[in-house]
């Protein structure tokens, strides 16, 4: 690699850099990217902001004028805010756990060598490029409907009776389609992980007796924790603005068993068409944005830091 | 990349189960879309069946899907090329010369992420609507672009740091300045992860359907416009919505099929060490 | 030679955009069959007038948040809307839409059933005209009727309608004695909902605008429907919409079915629907009332203050709204699939009423459903399955989740009303209908 023949070369390790930047002026570097990314979130913000104390309906343009902290007072009023809250959560922490556990089970199985492996492994990654409205009319229509579905005849052909998804498990059907579509992609990224994992670990193991669950727990997983850390950042990050599933299935019922925050503000946003009350919701998920992005600093970022 | 030299029939078996299970429901989808109407919901579910092209006939009759697909296309190759230009300098800047604010200012980028799209949905049509830009591809090449910025920046920027930061001293003084540096030392180096981060945000921008339905009508409309015409209609429809699907879909699933080792190698977000 | 072919080519294109002076219009409408249709034979109108239409075709939720920001802002997208009976009066009075009362003579207002023409009006102008109307009616299997030994009476009731459901639901052999909407939405199941409370006497709001959810007609309604369909519908029935009830009567699976009028169009047809010559059908049941125990609705298209190319768009509107788009239809595409319900001429037609056996059923519930008049009691809103404000989108959708939430048995009845009280009384509130 040409990477080893650089490093050969005689240079003076510079350890004074990490703080000081090395003398390099990378203002104009880094400042395109982050001032685009300041005016593209900054100016929304103080519009939310600024609608969140207007009474402001799109569809009723006769009320108007200054609402003072009404807008903020009816959402806290309205139990769906706090429940929605739980469900966000709720929802990625679940889809996580599977996606990630999954993952490492399925990257772990790629890892070994069996016939048409490529072609497994394409078939397998394949739901991560399908569009989220797509999957979740074909799941909700095509496989989980309770009378013509796929899962339905099957279950009955096995004689277990029929599973009312969405009405029964109304949560766990959604996470279960976002599973599909997430799977993919925490097995990509783990499967890297365990790709580099060398030769000589696994045959010393496999010397000492260690059977395939034992590697599996002693050798491959913690090797693919910092993997697992990655995914679990992106896929919250996505994760927390689950909506169009949600949209197509449940629309986020029964009552409001699977109305997360997004799907709440859309629900004031452009099916109410409140901007006042919505943007106050807004409002409440950069909140709660940030307070969770600092927490998965503390929590994952140091791990990525080294 | 480790090729264990004994197969395991075992674990191979397990795997093809996994794999068949995961690809089911877009094979159930592809099947139906050669199914009657009828066919498609008929319960039990059609195994054997007379396949029918009616379905597709009917879309393409319908609606000019090259001038959907194409707008898809140049929206999310657009978005991403723009997104990677700019993001190249601030990940080098950011892994070569960290200050102390580098990974606060990375964090806060990623934050971004996490606000509700639809919560700014007014403003940003309004300013769409004053400067010109509603049923444009600009207008959604900007959206996709600062969508897709801090994930690119923040992938960018983890494969930078791998990258021993001798050369660039070496470059340093052998009289480069930063950008020669960028561009004939470091993005030989990164090409693996450049391109993988940008196969993620092509395949990100082409789904993304909350932007590309509110701020297009007709003449910049993409892919996911194009299955919203097709989606619950009065009467049965999910025949001819696998067909649209299929069609939808069959561009990014060949385009990620053939590119998918590139992904693998270049997914590593900095996690392999 | 090639070239000046070329270019004699090049200047006859020009000359001839330039002397038709051709406009071209954007049409927002929804992806349902008899909209398809317009756009298919579309072009009929393009070459007679030299104009070029741009189509957005998207599906009715969709549809709706897109030209609703559209035309709130004013972003001036579209030309033409697609859009119901609820929306146009209110964008009317606020002068959103342009008012289309200025169609030539030949165009024939008064064809153009009464009740439609005041649905689609505001102050006594025409801001929409129709292009189809539908009112909601009972479907059942006259065969499952026979062999039970029933009759389906004219005016069935509710508590007729359970006792036949009873007795035709057979759930080991996936046979379903009623299929109702469940899934949530102002436009799904508080469609059928508002149509049942009405016949059991209820009402949105009394002459004050007080919220009435927690009246007796109320609770009697939503326990009555809960309790109907744990017995005899479908499992999965709180994510059942308008399609899916369609896909489960047409495949055979349930006895009865109360919903839109234009449903009927699809049952009948032989292509789509495995019980084509096996249903029948009748009003829509009632119960302490008649009054608006079935809905009201019109699609219809509209043009928005901000169009560019007003004068063209109502040109297309004239066209495609008229008597010889009806005849057109009917002669090129079957008679069965004319657009429904708006015009006196339509169902003078002896072609029409022959090949399609509702018609007359379909007929008599457009013009019993009286928007005007909706309840029992006099109530200060106009209206069958809306409330003709422009709150009513979000405190339809929240009540629909209450009651979606009520029928997977997650609350009861009455705990589903208390809370929808509680919270179209903060709408009502916040709008400043109250206090």
């Amino acid at each position: 690699m040409s990477t080893t023949a650089a490093t050969g070369l005689p240079t003076p390790r510079a350890h004074r850099r990490r703080t000081t930047g090395g003398g390099v002026n990378t203002l104009p570097l880094v400042a395109p990217s982050v001032g685009l990314l300041l005016v593209f979130s900054l100016v929304p913000l103080a519009a939310t902001l600024y609608f969140s104390v207007l009474r402001y309906n799109l569809l009723n343009p006769a009320v108007g004028g200054f609402a003072g902290w009404n807008n903020y007072k009816y959402l806290f009023r309205d139990p769906a805010l706090f429940y929605s809250l739980f469900v966000s959560v709720a929802l990625v922490v679940e889809v996580l756990i599977i996606t990630v556990g999954l993952g490492m089970i399925l990257a772990s199985l790629f890892e070994t060598n069996f016939p048409g492996r490529s072609i497994a492994r394409i078939l397998i990654v394949s739901p991560f490029f399908v569009m989220p409205t797509v999957s979740a009319l074909i799941w909700k229509n095509l496989l989980m409907h309770p009378v013509n579905g796929f899962i339905a005849w099957v279950t009955r052909g096995l004689g277990l009776g029929v599973i009312d998804f969405f009405t029964d498990w109304p949560l766990s059907s959604v996470v279960i389609i976002v599973a599909w579509q997430w799977l993919p992609f925490a097995f990509l990224i783990l499967l890297t992980a365990l790709q580099s994992l060398d030769e000589e670990t696994r045959e010393a193991a496999n010397i000492d007796g260690a059977g395939p669950i034992k590697v599996f727990f002693f050798i491959e997983l913690p090797h693919m924790g910092r993997a697992a850390s990655v995914v679990v950042l992106i896929e919250t990050i996505f994760l927390l603005g689950i909506f169009a599933e949600i949209y197509v299935t449940t629309s986020g019922g029964p009552g409001i068993a699977t109305t997360n925050l997004t799907f709440l503000i859309y629900e004031r946003a452009l099916l109410a068409f409140n901007v006042g009350g919505a943007s106050a919701a807004g409002v409440i998920a950069i909140i709660l944005a940030n307070i969770l992005a600092t927490f998965l600093v503390r929590a994952i970022g140091k791990r990525l830091d080294t | 990349m480790s090729m264990r030299s004994k197969t395991q029939p075992v674990a191979g078996s397990f795997a093809w189960l996994a794999a068949l299970l995961m690809f089911f429901p877009i094979f159930w989808m592809i099947l139906a879309s050669f199914k009657t109407e009828v066919g498609a919901i008929a319960t039990p579910p059609q195994l054997i069946f007379t396949p029918t092209l009616e379905n597709y006939r009917d879309i393409l009759g319908r609606a000019d899907y090259l001038s959907f697909a194409l707008n898809s296309v140049i929206v999310s190759f657009g978005a991403t090329a723009l997104a990677i230009l700019l993001a190249v300098p601030a990940a080098f800047g950011m892994a070569f010369y960290p200050t102390a604010r580098t990974r606060g200012t990375l964090l806060w980028m990623l934050s971004t992420k996490m606000l509700p799209p639809v919560g700014v949905l007014v403003p940003i049509y309004l300013f769409c609507r004053d400067v010109g830009l509603l049923d444009t591809r600009t207008a959604l090449v900007i959206m996709y672009t600062m969508m897709n910025l801090p994930i690119v920046v923040w992938m960018l920027f983890t494969f930078f740091k791998e990258m021993p930061k001798a050369i660039i001293e070496a470059s340093r003084i052998d009289g480069a300045n930063v950008w020669q540096t960028i561009v004939h030392v470091l993005l030989p180096l990164v090409l693996p992860g450049i391109a993988s981060t940008a196969l993620l945000n092509i395949i990100l921008s082409w789904n993304e359907a909350f932007w590309s339905l509110n701020l297009t009508a007709h003449d910049a409309a993409p892919l996911t416009a194009f299955i919203a015409s097709f989606s619950a209609p009065e009467g049965l429809f999910w025949a001819k919505l696998s067909a649209a699907s299929t069609m939808a879909i069959a561009p990014i699933l060949v385009f990620g099929w053939i590119s998918q080792r590139q992904l693998v190698r270049g997914l590593t977000f900095g996690a392999v060490k | 030679m090639r070239l000046t072919h070329l270019v004699s080519g090049v200047a006859l294109l020009a000359l001839s955009a330039g002397a038709a002076s051709a406009a071209t219009i954007t049409i927002a409408t929804v992806n349902n069959s008899d909209m398809i249709r317009m756009q298919k034979l579309s072009p009929q109108w393009e070459k007679k007038t030299g104009n070029k239409i741009n189509w957005v075709v998207l599906e009715e939720n969709v549809l709706r948040q897109r030209v609703t920001t559209d035309i709130a802002t004013r972003g001036g997208q579209f030309d033409i809307l697609t859009i119901g009976s609820y929306e146009t009066p209110i964008w009317g009075k606020q002068n959103w839409l342009l008012p289309l009362d200025d169609f030539p003579a030949s165009y024939d207002y008064n064809d153009i059933f009464k009740g439609v023409r005041d649905a689609l009006s505001a102050n006594g102008k025409m801001y929409a005209v129709p292009f189809y109307a539908e009112s909601s009616f009972t479907f059942y299997r006259k065969d499952l009727f026979e062999k039970a030994g029933l009759t389906m009476p004219a005016h069935p009731s509710y508590d007729q309608i359970a006792q036949f459901a009873d007795k035709l639901t057979d759930k080991a052999h996936e046979q379903y004695g009623i299929c109702l909407r469940g899934k949530a939405g102002w436009g799904e199941n508080m469609a059928f909902l508002d149509t049942m409370v009405n016949a059991f006497g209820g009402q949105w709001f009394d002459m004050k605008w007080q919220p009435q959810l927690t009246s007796e007609p109320w609770k009697k309604a939503l326990t009555f429907y809960v309790d109907l369909m744990h017995r005899d519908g479908p499992p999965g029935a709180t994510g059942n919409g308008f399609n899916e009830n369609l896909a489960l009567f047409t495949t055979g699976h349930c006895a009865m079915w109360i919903d839109a009028t234009v449903a009927a169009g699809m049952v009948y047809d032989k292509n789509s629907s495995q019980v084509a010559d096996k249903t029948g059908f009748t009003s829509a049941p009632m119960e302490v009332t008649d009054h608006g125990n079935g809905w009201f609705w019109s699609w219809a298209l509209g043009v928005p203050a901000s169009s560019k190319n007003a004068k063209v768009a109502k040109d297309f509107l004239a066209w495609a709204t008229s008597k010889d788009y009806v005849t057109m239809v009917g002669e090129t595409d079957g008679w069965t699939v004319v657009p429904p319900g708006t015009r006196e001429s339509t169902y003078a037609n002896p072609a029409y009423i022959k090949a399609a056996p509702f018609a007359e059923t379909v007929k008599a519930s457009i013009l019993s459903a009286d928007i005007t008049h909706p309840t029992k009691d006099p109530v200060p809103y106009v209206g069958i399955q809306y409330v003709a404000i422009p709150e009513f989108q979000a405190m339809g959708t929240q009540v629909g989740q209450l009651v979606s939430a009520a029928l997977a048995g997650q609350m009861t009845p009455d705990q589903a009303l208390k809370q929808a009280q509680a919270s179209v009384t903060s709408t009502m509130q916040q709008a400043g209908y109250l206090k």
